[in-house]
C-alpha cells in the first residue's frame, strides 16, 4: 500500500550542511508517522519521478544556498530544466518527467528548501544550518501532522 | 612538459573564454579557451577539481567501514566505489571470494553499469545526438527527448529504475547499502528476488538491443562527421579476463597503443603502480596519468567504454558480442578511435549488462549462504574494477590498529583527464577556430567532455548555486558578455 504522503530529503550525509535534508528525515522517521513515507538520495534523478505514483501529496526536501535563513517553503509545479549533466535534477524537472511520463499532473508537490552554508567533504553540520534545522523540523512536524494541500499552501514562504 | 594548445605563448594578449561549470561537481568543471582578436584559439583546456579531499577523510578510520564511507564520494556511481573498496578490502583481509559472494558482486555491478549507461545515454547524451548539436538549447534536453520521443525516454526511466532495483536487492538499501563486505557480501539473493527480476530481463534486454540500434543508426547515417568529431587517436586501457573476454569485474590491466600493438597485458593491478604513474601539472588540480614505459608525453591513453569494447578479445555474451563485431569491422576500423564512438560502446556495454544479469539470474549460486572469507591479514589492498566511465583503482594502506593510514583512488575521469583535454583542443580547431562564438559552437566543447561521461558529481548540492555560465572577457579580463544556461534554483553544488 502506497503512503498517501511521500517526503523526500536529498543530499549528501558526508558533505556539511548537505546533511540537512537526511538529518531531518532521520529525525521525522524517529517519530513513526502513519501513512507517510520517508525516501532519501544523494540527488534527484529521473526514476524518482516513479516515487510520486498514487501519492496524495508530496514534499522534497533539500539544503539551499539561495533561502533566506531558516528556510523557504514552496509549492513546486512541472518545469522544464535546461540541466546538461546526467548527474542531477531539480525537482521541478522531476515533476515534469512524472508528467510526461504519466500523461497526467503529478500530485501536489512542495520543497523545503533549508538554508546551509558550507559543504565540505567531512564536516558536520554548521552551527547556522543546526538552527536552520531546528526551525525546519518544526514546520515539518506541523505539515505531517496536517497534510492537506491546502493547509500547506497557507505555510507558503 | 607540453601538448599543442595546452599553454599559450603570450595568454596576456589574449581574450578568455570560459564555459563553468561544465557540472555540478566537487569543486567544480570549466573549460577556458584563449583567442585572439580574430577568435583564434590558441589554448584550450578542461580544468577539474578530484578527490583528494576524499583521500584525507578516510584516513583514521577502521578498514571495514571503508566500502561503506566511499559510497559517499559519489551520488552516481557509489557502487562502483563501494565494489572497488571491498575488492581491496578483500586483499586486506586475505580472502578469496566463495562462489555465490563474487556472482552477488557481479549482479550488484551489472545493474550499476546498467543504470548508469542508460542515465547517460537517454538522459545526456541523447538530447545532442537526436536533435543536434547546435539546435535549440530550449529543447536540447531531457524535457526536450521526452516531449519528442516519449518512447525513448520512458525506456530510459524504466532501464535505470531496473538497475536500481537490483542494486537495492543486492545492497540491501536503496542507497548507502552494505552489500559488500571486506572478504564477501552480507545477504544472498532470494528466490523471490531473483523471480522479479527475471520477470523484466527480457524486455531489458530488448530495449537494450534497441538503444544499440538508435545509437548505431545515429552515428551511421553520418559516419563521416561522428567519425571525425574531435577525432585523435591514444592508446586505451582496461581490465580483460585471462582468456582476453571483456570483463567489468575483475581481470588483469591491459593496455594497447594507437596502433593496437600490446604495451602491456594481464598485469597484476596489485602492483598498478609498476605501470601507471601520475604527473601534476600547474593549471590543473586534477593529475594526469601516464603508462610509464611510454613516458609522459605519449604514454596518455582512454579508458572506459572504448577502451574496453576496443580491447577485450571477444564479449561473452552472444548478443554484445554481435554487435562488437560490427562495431569494430564498421567503416574499416573508423570508428574504433572516435570520441563520439563511446556513446556506441557504451550501449554494447549496456546490453551485455542485461545478457550478463539474465545469466546471473539463473545462478543458484545467487541464493548460496557461504557469503564471506577469510584469510591472512594484510596491510595493502588494492581493488581494481571497470566501473562505467572506465577503470577505477582503490588503493589502502591500514595500520596494525586496523585504521586507514593511506589512500589513493584514480577514478575513470582522471585516467581521461589528458584525453579529455586533447578532445577538448580538437574541438576547439575543428569548429571554434577562427569563428564568432556561439552557444551550438561551445556545444560543441561539451558534446566532447560529455562522450567521457566524466564523473565530476560527489554528490553534494544545494540549490541555486551553480548555473551554467559562459563568459566572454577581452584581454584585460574585463566581461563584455555573460550567458547563463540555467538558473535560480534548479541546480545544486
Amino acid at each position: 500500500m502506497t503512503a498517501a504522503l511521500l517526503v523526500f530529503g536529498y543530499g549528501n550525509p558526508s558533505r556539511g550542511d548537505d546533511a540537512i535534508a537526511p538529518v531531518l528525515l532521520q529525525r521525522l522517521n524517529a517519530l513513526e508517522l502513519p501513512n507517510v513515507e520517508f525516501v532519501t538520495d544523494f540527488q534527484l534523478q529521473v526514476e524518482h519521478a516513479l516515487d510520486l505514483v498514487d501519492r496524495e501529496l508530496v514534499l522534497f526536501i533539500d539544503a539551499s544556498v539561495v533561502a533566506p535563513p531558516p528556510y523557504t517553503f514552496t509549492r513546486l509545479t512541472p518545469q522544464q530544466d535546461a540541466s546538461y549533466t546526467s548527474h542531477e535534477m531539480s525537482p521541478a524537472a522531476v515533476l515534469h518527467v512524472y508528467q510526461e511520463i504519466h500523461r497526467t499532473p503529478p500530485p501536489p508537490c512542495f520543497l523545503l528548501g533549508v538554508r546551509g552554508e558550507f559543504f565540505d567533504l567531512g564536516a558536520p553540520l554548521s552551527e547556522d544550518a543546526e538552527k536552520n534545522a531546528e526551525a525546519a523540523f518544526a514546520l515539518l512536524r506541523e505539515l505531517c501532522a496536517n497534510p492537506r494541500r491546502e493547509e500547506w499552501e497557507n505555510r507558503l514562504s | 612538459m607540453t601538448f599543442a594548445l595546452e599553454t599559450a605563448e603570450h595568454p596576456e594578449k589574449l581574450r578568455r573564454v570560459a564555459i563553468e561549470p561544465i557540472s555540478r561537481v566537487e569543486g567544480h568543471g570549466k573549460v577556458t579557451l584563449l583567442l585572439d582578436e580574430n577568435n583564434r584559439v590558441h589554448q584550450a583546456r578542461f580544468h577539474i577539481v578530484e578527490f583528494r579531499g576524499f583521500e584525507k577523510f578516510i584516513q583514521g578510520r577502521p578498514y571495514w567501514e571503508v566500502p561503506v564511507m566511499v559510497q559517499r564520494l559519489c551520488g552516481i556511481c557509489p557502487v562502483s566505489h563501494h565494489l572497488a573498496a571491498s575488492k581491496a578490502m578483500d586483499m586486506i583481509v586475505g580472502a578469496t571470494l566463495t562462489p555465490a559472494a563474487e556472482k552477488l558482486r557481479r549482479l550488484m555491478h551489472f545493474g550499476q553499469i546498467l543504470q548508469s549507461h542508460a542515465l547517460h545515454f537517454f538522459h545526456l547524451a541523447s538530447p545532442d545526438l537526436l536533435f543536434g548539436f547546435d539546435s535549440d538549447v530550449a529543447t536540447r534536453n531531457i524535457v526536450g527527448v521526452i516531449a519528442a520521443y516519449p518512447e525513448i525516454a520512458k525506456k530510459g526511466v524504466l532501464l535505470r529504475k531496473y538497475g536500481q532495483e537490483i542494486i537495492r536487492m543486492t545492497a540491501g538499501k536503496r542507497v548507502h547499502g552494505t552489500g559488500a563486505i571486506p572478504g564477501g557480501v552480507n545477504k544472498n539473493l532470494s528466490r523471490a528476488e531473483r523471480d522479479t527480476l527475471l520477470a523484466e530481463i527480457d524486455q531489458m534486454i530488448a530495449w537494450s538491443r534497441d538503444a544499440v540500434e538508435l545509437i548505431k543508426k545515429v552515428y551511421t547515417e553520418r559516419p563521416d562527421f561522428h567519425s571525425g568529431f574531435g577525432f585523435y587517436r591514444s592508446s586505451f586501457m582496461s581490465l580483460v579476463r585471462a582468456d582476453g573476454a571483456m570483463d567489468l569485474y575483475h581481470g588483469g590491466l591491459r593496455a594497447r597503443d594507437e596502433h593496437g600493438q600490446t604495451i602491456f597485458d594481464h598485469v597484476d593491478y596489485g602492483h598498478y603502480w609498476d605501470y601507471v604513474h601520475e604527473e601534476v601539472r600547474p593549471w590543473s588540480y586534477m593529475k594526469f596519468p601516464f603508462i610509464r614505459s611510454r613516458g609522459r608525453e605519449e604514454g596518455w591513453y582512454r579508458v572506459g567504454p572504448l577502451a574496453r569494447v576496443n580491447n577485450c578479445d571477444f564479449i561473452p555474451t552472444p548478443l554484445a558480442e554481435e554487435e562488437r563485431k560490427t562495431f569494430t569491422e564498421f567503416g574499416g576500423g573508423s570508428a574504433t578511435q572516435a570520441t563520439l564512438a563511446y556513446h556506441w560502446t557504451r550501449m554494447i556495454e549496456m546490453l551485455h549488462a542485461a545478457e550478463g544479469i539474465q545469466e546471473l539470474l539463473l545462478d543458484d549460486d545467487l541464493s548460496g549462504t557461504d557469503l564471506v572469507a577469510k584469510g591472512e591479514r594484510q596491510l595493502r589492498g588494492v581493488g581494481v574494477i571497470e566501473a562505467p566511465r572506465g577503470t577505477l583503482i582503490h588503493h589502502y594502506r591500514i595500520n596494525e590498529d586496523e585504521q586507514i593510514v593511506r589512500a589513493n583512488l584514480i577514478v575513470s575521469t582522471t585516467h581521461n583527464n589528458h584525453a579529455m583535454n586533447e578532445a577538448v583542443r580538437q574541438v576547439a580547431l575543428q569548429y571554434l577556430d577562427g569563428k564568432e562564438l556561439t552557444e551550438g559552437l561551445l556545444n560543441h566543447i561539451e558534446v566532447a567532455i560529455r562522450a567521457f561521461d566524466p564523473c565530476l558529481s560527489c554528490a553534494t548540492h544545494a540549490l541555486g548555486k551553480m548555473p551554467l555560465e559562459v563568459e566572454l572577457l577581452d584581454a584585460e579580463g574585463v566581461q563584455i558578455d555573460r550567458r547563463l544556461r540555467n538558473s535560480g534554483e534548479a541546480c545544486g553544488v
